[in-house]
């Protein structure tokens, strides 16, 4: 698993729900959808046309609460749209550890949104936790997980899929 | 040095003496539910930790509004049967997970369960350690544990009395507006003080219910015989009520007073939008829908006080009113108490049990540029259907008095 | 010479003295609905509806709305609905399916002439009127409030006998559609005379003018007597025009259904005309995944009394989901009241708002592949109610509540 992330900026306000990741009336009402097509929906309502501009490796910076609300898996839309990691000025549980379970790096980072503008360039380590933008020089300190701790851990498997694949054959839990 | 209730909870179950907060501990778990079936299948593993401790009832698109939501639920009909899981609730038997799971008897204090959906802080209410558990349920089905960070806890002091017009729902919106949206942001949130003492349990498992709107990992009440009552008769294992010890240290200690509290409403946008209804009653804000259902506000005494307001008025022509109960069993204590006969009889669509308008699935999703006046936990843009329509939250009385006036009033003139 | 029933109704109502099948006739029409707005309306600048007290509006198929879409089109429904000052306008929690909450607002009486989108328009045939389904002529039909007709040849079905206690007039469609075929009708106006027609209760009839399109009929009609007038008094808008066949009314073809040896029938799929009596499928044990009582076939008072005769004190069973959707919001009230939700619900049976439900395949109860429902409605073909994998069979509430306790598809006679 990639550890340093280099890439331009999106930014998002304060409290970004789940509901505006992934629209309940289209997405859920449809659950024979693709991820593919479900990330076209993400952000819809706040940002129209968002979709059509990120390109794979952008980074995504938000304010407080984000990930706020329902339960609905956001960072998979993110993922798909080519999201390479997110930070924000906080985030919340469940969005948090739908995050680690999908593999995609997400770091809370108090003060990030005064941080970076839309369309600088950060470069971010998630072990260290170190934020740097690229076009100010200045540096910041993100919240790294303990390196032994088991999100990070499931994090750097890539994933909550591949972190239980290999535990549960190891527990003997698979028939052969 | 003592802990609080949700470390203490935590600790049991990790099966240590003690935690504090920003460990990380694995945890053994009373209860789950069953979403994550067939991430378990596709993993290869043919059994699950425990098939009485798994619950599934399908609630937000029973009856299945496509045929992809049906073929989904036929697939969750042959996991229940391969995994031999006890407690299923068919259409007609089920309800809102969250009611549901706690009328079968499946919470009790102290315990520590991690389910499917946003809203599992509810389960605070029972003094339980409830929180959700999204894909890594599957660890829990396999294992019967999980890892859990050890959070922070702040304390909610809910000082005076509650003034009889107002309930829990304006007691969270209230708080939600002067501390925002994020004071629990993955913490353990404990409401304890008078108020907290006086609330029925319906008002309180509302603010439980509500702890993830303010981030909440947990959303804890201490439990007493009201508590115990509702628990009767559902839970026949042994359990203890647990409560914080005196030296427990808490990030912060949040203080209000509520003997001056008046019905709140939240504004589109945010539960933390919450302002005094008497503050907007000059916007005369007009209503196109009226939702008494959720998760959060549709149990009996939320139906009874709908049903006291209403009876004997029309709905007003230009407002539909949406009520559903969150179980099968309260739409039948309902019916027989008369509530939902009132309730139709004034022009109220009584549906079955569903979670339906709440997050715009189904059962009444909101047009462009329509105003909701809702029961429900979230209005969020775009939540309950198109994102041109507006939500405003507001306590069962306040949803029904304007329901009956066309537009936001203040229920107090109605009681 | 004499004149059908039909005749008689297209005679007074384009101003003629006698009309014979095959003519061409303009029609005043009594009364019409809407279900969405009348661009052609807008286009041509027209103002106003040939009567606001006769152009009826409700929103049944997809109560409460299930998307954005069905919710803006709900609401273009309602403005379209104020703006052309629609008197008879039904939001939801007072609305039902339209043939069942139009008549309980006074919109037919005997001897109109009513046609309206959704096939089902037939069903007015119970109140002695006219029910004609129309399409792409609505515009027309809501701007000038006429239409023109081609006089139908009419069939008559004398039936004879008694019809027992166990047997309703599902049973009765059901075999006539199995005897004689679903085309039997086709463009043809059918006429049901004879004892068991007045043995039969005003619910019973209402079914058999409702499947009336099952068979291919333009309009299926039933002479007016007391139990039509018990439902219409206090009800109808104008004054009835009762209207019955003359001695010498020519009739294209007449059959004689002999009711007294019927036993309750079930269509199986995937199509009405497959029918056969129950008792003898039930060895099969063809297992049911939902029992559907609902729509403007079977969800009525008496259809839901039923019911909850059979599943008082008993269970659905537990592989078996039921769903009941009353026809309309009065159907809901009265149920309430009876104590019949509290008997269905208690037995585990789903209670939805009143609405066209899972019939039309729309939302509130779709089937996944390979599932079996039993239903009260009306149709039965493939994919009707949902996937195209699924099964549908048609049958009495009676059956399907007794379908619903065995979870399997079951005779009901043993439960009353």
């Amino acid at each position: 698993m990639q550890t340093t992330f280099t890439g331009r900026v999106w930014k998002f306000g304060e409290a970004i729900s789940t509901d505006l990741m992934v629209p309940g009336s289209k997405v859920l009402a449809n659950p024979g959808i693709t991820p593919e097509e479900a990330a076209q929906f993400c952000m819809s309502a706040n940002r129209p046309g968002w979709v059509d501009q990120v390109q794979p490796g952008d980074l995504l910076v938000a304010g407080t609460n984000f990930g706020c609300g329902s339960s609905r898996n956001g960072s998979q839309p993110l993922k798909v749209l080519g999201i390479a990691c997110v930070l924000a000025d906080s985030v919340s549980r469940i969005h948090l550890r739908n995050a680690v379970n999908t593999g995609l790096p997400t770091l809370v980072a108090p003060g990030i949104s005064a941080f970076v503008e839309e369309g600088q360039r950060l470069e971010v380590n998630i072990v260290s936790g170190q934020v740097k933008n690229l076009d100010t020089g200045k540096t910041l300190q993100a919240q790294a997980w303990p390196e032994d701790s088991p999100p990070f851990q499931i994090l750097m498997a890539g994933g909550l899929d591949a972190y239980m694949k290999d535990k549960v054959r190891k527990a003997g839990l698979v028939r052969a | 040095m003592g802990m609080t209730i949700a470390e203490k909870i935590l600790a049991k179950h990790a099966g240590v003496d003690s935690v504090k907060p920003g460990q990380y501990v694995w945890c053994k778990v009373d209860a789950t539910s069953g979403h994550s079936l067939r991430a378990l299948e596709l993993l290869g593993v043919d059994r699950v930790w425990d098939p009485e401790r798994v619950f599934i009832v399908d609630d937000h698109q029973a009856p299945p509004p496509t045929i992809e939501v049906a073929n989904r639920m036929r697939e969750t009909r042959r996991l229940v049967k391969k995994y031999g899981i006890k407690h299923y609730y068919e259409y007609g038997r089920g309800g809102i997970l969250h009611q549901v799971f706690a009328e079968r008897g499946m919470y009790a204090p102290g315990e520590l369960i991690a389910q499917g959906d946003s809203h599992s802080t509810s389960g605070g209410v029972f003094n339980a350690c409830v929180t959700n558990a999204n894909m890594d349920a599957v660890h829990i089905l396999a294992f019967g544990d999980l890892w859990f960070r050890v959070p922070e806890s702040v304390r909610v002091v809910l000082n005076g009395t509650l003034p009889a017009w107002c309930v829990g729902k304006d007691v969270i919106l209230k708080v939600a507006s002067e501390l925002g949206t994020d004071y629990g942001l993955y913490k353990s949130v404990e409401y304890v003080g008078p108020v907290a003492a006086q609330m029925t349990l319906a008002q309180r498992w509302t603010i439980s219910n509500m702890g993830v709107e303010v981030g909440a990992k947990f959303a804890l009440f201490e439990a007493d015989a009201k508590t115990d009552a509702f628990l009767k008769d559902r839970v026949t294992r042994p359990y203890e009520h647990v409560t914080a010890d005196p030296d427990a240290a808490y990030e912060a200690q949040y203080e209000f007073d509520l003997s001056t509290l008046t019905p709140m409403v939240a504004r589109p946008g945010d539960p933390g939008n919450g302002v005094p209804v008497e503050s907007v009653l000059t916007e005369h804000v007009k209503i196109d829908q009226a939702f008494l259902g959720s998760c959060t506000n549709a149990r009996l005494e939320d139906l009874e006080v709908a049903a006291r307001i209403i009876k004997g008025k029309q709905i007003h022509p230009d407002v539909r009113m949406l009520v559903s109960p969150s179980s099968q069993e309260v739409f039948g204590q309902a019916l027989k108490a008369g509530y939902l006969e009132i309730l139709a009889d004034a022009g109220a669509l009584v549906e079955h049990s569903t979670c339906g308008p709440c997050y715009g699935g189904h059962m009444g999703v909101l047009g462009d540029h329509e105003v909701c006046i809702s029961s429900s936990n979230r209005n969020f843009q775009g939540r309950m259907g198109s994102p041109l329509a507006k939500v405003w939250l507001a306590s069962p009385a306040t949803v029904a008095a304007s329901a009956i006036a066309g537009e936001i009033v203040d229920p107090r003139q109605y009681l | 010479m004499g004149m059908t029933m039909a005749e008689k109704i297209l005679a007074s109502r384009s101003g003629k003295s006698v009309v014979a099948p095959g003519e061409y006739v303009w029609a005043k029409v009594d009364g019409t609905g809407v279900f969405g707005p009348i661009p052609m309306m807008e286009e041509l600048g027209i103002e106003q509806v040939y009567d606001t007290a006769r152009v009826y509006a409700v929103d049944d198929h997809f109560a409460p709305s299930p998307t954005v879409e069905r919710a803006n089109a709900h609401k273009a429904l309602k403005d379209f609905a104020t703006k052309y000052g629609i008197e008879n306008y039904f939001e939801y929690g007072r609305h039902g399916i339209l043939h069942q909450v139009f008549p309980e607002h006074g919109y037919v009486s005997p001897g109109d002439l009513i046609v309206s989108v959704d096939s089902h328009s037939t069903s007015y045939g119970c109140f002695n009127a006219m029910g004609a389904p129309i399409m792409e002529e609505l515009s027309f039909v809501v701007i000038t409030g006429q239409l023109w007709m081609r006089v139908p040849p009419s069939i008559k079905f004398t039936l004879a006998g008694t019809l027992p206690a166990y047997c309703v007039g599902k049973d009765v469609m059901l075999k006539i559609a199995a005897d004689y075929g679903t085309d039997v009708a086709v463009y043809k106006s059918v006429e049901f005379l004879g004892p068991v027609a007045a043995q039969l209760s005003l619910g019973s009839r209402f079914t058999m003018s409702n499947m009336g399109v099952e068979i291919g009929a333009k309009c299926a009609i039933f002479e007016a007597d007391d139990k039509t007038y018990e439902f219409l008094e206090g009800r109808m808008k104008r004054e009835p025009q009762p209207v019955s066949p003359d001695p010498d009314a020519r009739y294209e073809a007449e059959y004689t259904v002999d009711c007294t040896n019927l036993e309750p029938m079930v269509a199986l799929p995937h199509d009405p005309s497959n029918s056969h009596p129950v008792a003898a499928v039930e060895s099969e044990r063809l297992r049911v995944d939902q029992a559907f009582l609902g729509s403007c076939t079977n969800a009525r008072v008496e259809d839901i009394a039923v019911a909850a005769k059979i599943l008082q004190g008993r269970q659905v069973h537990p592989d078996v989901r039921m769903i009941v959707t009353p026809a309309s919001s009065e159907v809901w009230h009265e149920c309430a009241r009876l104590g019949y939700w509290e008997v269905l619900s208690a037995a585990g049976a789903m209670i939805t708002n009143p609405g066209c439900g899972a019939c039309p395949g729309g939302h509130l109860g779709l089937l996944a592949d390979q599932e079996r429902c039993i239903s009260s409605s009306n149709r039965n073909f493939q994919g009707r109610m949902g996937s195209p994998l699924a099964e549908v069979c048609l049958a009495s509430p009676a059956t399907v509540a007794a379908s619903a306790i065995k979870g399997y598809i079951a005779d009901p006679r043993e439960f009353m």
